[in-house]
């Protein structure tokens, strides 16, 4: 009996306290901090997908996520069906992953991780003016999945596009949890991932697993994109700070792995809501830079110490 | 042998030299500067779509009494320091007659050091006061687009008329937002006003709900929002997700079509300066610039295929100002400056422009008519 009562009187202190002016915006930084850290998380799980395969970074990350969403973005203008949309732009820009490692990065002669690192900066470059030539440089926008009606949380306002990227961001997450460690392919990219030369001598086609990788990354980068820009807009330059941004949340959280990346995505996401929103909001994009360096003095391997 | 030579080609000179000098067929040489790329391309590109076009009409006619009009344009890129070298290359290398442009503050304000100096009538796209302010160190500057002084002027004019007393600012950190800043504080004591919440964005953020979280906490009785591009319109989007419940003021800035497809619902009932080109269809007929601007966004409509923008407009005043100042003046740089001073009474699309040796802008705040839009159209208010 006086448990309920405790309890009672708890959350009823809690709800006035949230309602307090102080703590009343508080509740709102959370929600948007949420959203812009899942966008990173999955970024960052591109980042790291590509990193296990072949421990280069792959900058045209950001570019994927770009495309994705003006990809999604003309195929609603055409079919005017959302899903369709967005399984249109995941699979287009996964062909474009698929394509760009064909074609960029399998033909060179000497893989040194430097090369191939710069050459996927080169990409990035590249991609970037072919979607200024094809979609110049407005922006666009894309209709929210499920309407623009704001939910409200006490003090704080949600939109229901809120609540699509942050339930389809664990959905992917575990999806992919689930690919690594239960599916065949899965597990031969974690093999070619550990020892490429063991993976080929038990027949794994050690090449394709790379191809893989980009192309997995590439859809994750497209999902990404497509749930934001109902949001933020597409725009053929969103890819350069959201690649930067999703690197940083990979490395603060650890790079290669799953939980590394969503924590780094979820803790960079709120600590720029919350410096934007309590100490000033022309600092917003220098937190992921600063913490991506405080963490590379103090703490290289990342939040989850990352892969070994 | 020699000799006949000789003389046959110093005759062949003398022709070829007198046919060049003195000759009605001599080009006017006007140049441009346009950020025609980058961050303002906005801008830039209809201001050098609607110049080209205005010079291929008049030159299509026979050019200004015989002379063809020829006109050499530069991309600054958004870039001061570009703007700058293209003015000395203007000056030096082409030798135009005049130059329109650019279309931002910050290069209009170091390429009028050159024009200054060089003497050389300079026609400003941009949206400072301080183009053509103080007068007399302005001497050679005109601008035809309206200032961000009338614009604020007009935005608080409709606030006193509307029992708004108290309002929260947020403007974009690039030099339009610092100047429109600057304004706002500087004209509110004027018509009453009280800022009681003042935040910023940067051009490319796409998330303001933190800084409108903030001013959500404020007394303020309106929002005014001051940039252009995309980042107003996602600023609407955010008010309406935070569940504002008093109205939002843009700047000019979003006057155009592009700012309602962006906002889409959330543009529902959102006030603005903007000139009159935006709502010519629903001006009376006893408008001036009803027919001019009637004429300018058929006419830019049917040529690029692209809606017609007010900031293209500001080039398009300028070209035909100066077209009609050439026609009176020739190609004597003093005439010009001084003809230009006189234009009374020139209908353009950015307004009636009266200029005067004090005021090389000739426009006034009613150059600006309130607009409000309405189920995804601009409606005339005020």
């Amino acid at each position: 009996m006086k448990n309920l009562v405790t309890d009672y009187w708890l959350l009823a202190t809690g709800y006035w306290l949230l309602t307090l002016p102080i703590l009343a915006p508080l509740l709102q930084y959370f929600i948007s901090g949420l959203t812009n850290g899942a966008v990173y998380a999955l970024i960052a799980l591109g980042f790291g997908i590509i990193y296990n395969a072949t421990t280069i970074i792959n900058f045209a990350q950001g570019e994927m996520v770009m495309l994705g969403a003006l990809c999604a973005i003309s195929i609603y203008h055409l079919i005017p069906s959302l899903p369709i949309a967005f399984l249109g732009g995941v699979i287009i820009v996964s062909l474009v992953g698929l394509l760009f490692e064909r074609l960029a990065l399998r033909p060179v002669q000497d893989p040194a991780p430097i090369t191939l690192i710069i050459i996927t900066v080169g990409g990035a470059v590249f991609i970037k003016g072919v979607a200024m030539l094809i979609w110049g440089k407005e922006a666009y926008p894309l209709p929210a999945f499920s309407g623009d009606a704001p939910l409200h949380l006490g003090p704080a306002t949600i939109l229901p596009q809120n609540l699509w990227v942050l339930g389809l961001t664990v959905v992917l997450v575990l999806a992919l949890e689930a690919f690594f460690r239960r599916t065949l392919v899965g597990k031969a990219m974690r093999a070619t991932a550990y020892n490429p030369r063991a993976a080929r001598l038990v027949g794994i086609a050690a090449g394709r697993m790379v191809q893989l990788s980009f192309g997995l990354s590439a859809a994750l980068g497209a999902g990404a994109g497509i749930l934001i820009a109902p949001l933020t807009l597409g725009v053929y330059d969103m890819g350069t700070m959201l690649g930067l941004k999703g690197f940083s949340a990979a490395i603060i959280g650890g790079l290669g792995s799953l939980l590394g990346g969503v924590l780094g995505g979820l803790l960079l996401g709120l600590a720029e809501s919350f410096t934007s929103g309590l100490i000033s909001s022309g600092y917003r994009d220098a937190v992921a830079f600063l913490l991506l360096l405080v963490v590379l003095f103090l703490r290289p391997q990342g939040l989850v110490g990352g892969r070994q | 042998m020699k000799k006949i030579g000789l003389t046959l080609f110093l005759a062949g000179l003398a022709l070829a030299l007198g046919c060049g000098s003195g000759s009605k067929s001599e080009p006017y040489l006007i140049g441009g500067i346009f950020s025609i790329t980058g961050p303002a391309s906005y801008l830039g590109e209809p201001e050098r779509n609607s110049m080209e076009m205005v010079a291929e009409e008049i030159n299509a006619k026979g050019g200004i009494n015989g002379h063809p009009l020829k006109l050499v344009i530069y991309d600054d890129e958004g870039d001061v320091t570009k703007a700058r070298l293209h003015a000395e290359k203007l000056l030096q290398k082409d030798k135009a007659l005049a130059i329109i442009g650019p279309s931002i503050t910050p290069a209009s304000m170091t390429v009028l050091e050159v024009t200054q100096k060089a003497k050389m009538p300079l026609i400003s796209c941009a949206a400072a006061a301080g183009i053509t302010a103080p007068a007399k160190d302005r001497f050679w500057t005109f601008k035809t687009a309206q200032t961000d002084e009338m614009a604020v002027a007009r935005i608080y004019q409709y606030c006193q008329k509307h029992g708004i007393a108290k309002v929260a600012i947020l403007t974009v950190s690039s030099a339009f937002g610092v100047a429109g800043k600057v304004q706002l504080l500087a004209q509110a004591p004027k018509f009453g006003m009280e800022v009681v919440g003042q935040e910023v964005f940067a051009d490319k953020d796409t998330d303001m709900t933190p800084q409108l979280t903030k001013l959500r906490g404020t007394p303020a009785q309106a929002v005014i929002c001051w940039g252009v591009g995309p980042a107003p319109a996602l600023v609407a989007k955010n008010m309406k997700q935070l569940g504002f419940t008093i109205p939002l003021i843009q700047s000019h800035g979003a006057a155009s079509k592009k700012f309602i497809e962006l906002a889409a619902e959330a543009g529902e009932g959102i006030i603005m300066p903007a000139g009159k080109l935006v709502i010519y269809t629903q001006l009376s007929d006893s408008d001036p610039q009803k027919a001019v601007c009637r004429e300018y966004a058929e006419k830019y409509k049917a040529k690029f295929k692209v809606a017609e923008s007010s900031f293209g407009g500001y080039a398009y005043d300028a070209e035909r100002m100066l077209n009609q100042v050439l026609a009176k003046a020739g190609n004597d740089q003093a005439k010009i400056r001084a003809e230009l001073e006189g234009t009374k009474n020139f209908v353009g699309v950015s307004g009636v422009f009266n200029m005067s040796p004090e005021d090389h802008n000739g426009l006034t705040p009613e150059a600006f008519v309130m607009v409000k839009i309405h189920n995804g159209e601009f409606t005339l208010i005020d």
